[in-house]
C-alpha cells in the first residue's frame, strides 16, 4: 500500500466502517436463516467474510475491533444477552486462532477460516455447557466441528477472493 | 508456496471431519445407551427428573421467563410449545438415550437423558 500518511490512516478508518456495517449485514442475514440441523449453536458463519477481509487487508487490531463491535450491536440489535455470551466466547477463540494461524503462515485463508469456524464452535458450546450446567451439550461437538469446517471452507473461500479484490482497489486509488 | 498451503488446508479439513465423524461414531455406539431418567436443567439447575416409563407433560418456566412444554410418551422425551424465537428445540424431536438432551438456548433450558443411577433421583426429589 502506498499513499500518504494521512490518506493511509483514512483508508484504513473507512475500511473497518464499512466491513463493520458489512458484518452487521451478514449477522442479520444468517440470523434469518433457518438451517435444517436441530443443533444448538449451529451457524453460516457469514460475518467471517467481511472480518477475513480486514485481517488480511487492514491490520490484526482492526480485525479485533471491528469483530467486537460487530458483535456487541448485533447483540443490541437483534439479540439478547444469551447470544451476547455464547457468540463472544466463540469470537475470542476463534479471532485468537485466526490471528495466530494468519501470523505463522502455515495455510491459506481457507485454512484459517476453516480453524477460526471450528474454534468458533468449539468456544461457544462450552461457554454454553457452562452456562447451561450441562455436560450432555458437549456431544453435540463432533456435528459441530464437522459444520464448522465444512461452511469455514466455503467461507474462507468466499472472503480470499473479497480480501484479494478489495487489496487490489486499495492499491489502484492510494 | 501456495500450492503448499492448500495442501495444507486440504489436510486440515480432511482430519477436522475424519476425527469429528470418528468420535461421532465412537458416541453413538459406546456411550449413548437407553436412559431412564430426563433431567430438566434451568440455568444450571436442575430442577426436575422424569421418569422415561411415566407418560406425563410438564411446564419448565425459563431463566428470565419464556416457558416450555416438556412431554414424555412411550419412554421418548421431546418439546412442544416454546416460546422462544429459534424453536430450535421443538425442531429436536424426540430423544431417549443417555447423552442426549434437548436445549432451548434463549430460556437456558437443558433437558438431558440419564441412565439408572439412584444416587442422583435422591438428590432431586428433595
Amino acid at each position: 500500500m502506498k499513499g500518504t500518511k494521512e490518506s493511509q490512516r483514512i483508508y484504513k478508518m473507512v475500511m473497518c466502517g464499512v466491513l463493520t456495517a458489512l458484518a452487521m449485514i451478514f449477522s442479520y442475514i444468517e440470523s434469518v436463516i433457518r438451517i435444517p440441523l436441530p443443533i444448538p449453536g449451529i451457524k453460516l458463519g457469514v460475518p467471517n467474510i467481511a472480518i477475513i477481509t480486514v485481517l488480511y487487508v487492514v491490520g490484526t487490531k482492526e480485525a479485533i475491533t471491528v469483530n467486537f463491535i460487530r458483535i456487541s450491536l448485533t447483540a443490541l440489535l437483534f439479540g439478547n444477552i444469551n447470544s451476547f455470551l455464547f457468540s463472544m466466547a466463540g469470537a475470542i477463540l476463534s479471532m485468537l486462532t485466526m490471528i495466530i494461524l494468519k501470523k505463522i503462515n502455515f495455510f491459506s485463508t481457507v485454512g484459517v477460516s476453516v480453524a477460526g469456524g471450528v474454534m468458533h464452535n468449539f468456544g461457544q458450546i462450552i461457554a454454553a455447557a457452562f452456562i447451561m450446567g450441562s455436560s450432555a451439550i458437549l456431544y453435540y461437538l463432533p456435528v459441530l466441528i464437522i459444520t464448522g469446517t465444512v461452511t469455514g471452507a466455503i467461507i474462507g473461500a468466499v472472503a480470499a477472493l473479497v480480501a484479494e479484490r478489495v487489496k487490489r482497489q486499495a492499491e489502484k486509488n492510494l | 508456496m501456495e500450492n503448499k498451503k492448500i495442501k495444507r488446508d486440504a489436510v486440515l479439513v480432511l482430519l477436522c471431519i475424519i476425527i469429528s465423524a470418528a468420535v461421532y461414531f465412537i458416541i453413538n455406539i459406546y456411550v449413548k445407551k437407553d436412559g431412564a431418567y430426563a433431567v430438566v436443567k434451568v440455568d444450571g439447575e436442575i430442577i426436575r427428573s422424569l421418569e422415561l416409563n411415566k407418560n406425563t407433560s410438564v411446564i419448565v418456566h425459563g431463566y428470565q421467563g419464556g416457558s416450555n412444554i416438556i412431554v414424555v410418551d412411550n419412554g421418548q422425551v421431546y418439546m412442544t410449545d416454546a416460546d422462544c424465537p429459534d424453536k430450535l428445540c421443538e425442531r429436536t424431536g424426540r430423544i431417549s438415550r443417555t447423552g442426549e438432551s434437548i436445549v432451548c438456548l434463549p430460556h437456558r433450558v437443558v433437558v438431558e437423558i440419564q441412565g439408572n443411577t439412584a444416587e442422583r433421583i435422591d438428590s432431586v426429589v428433595q
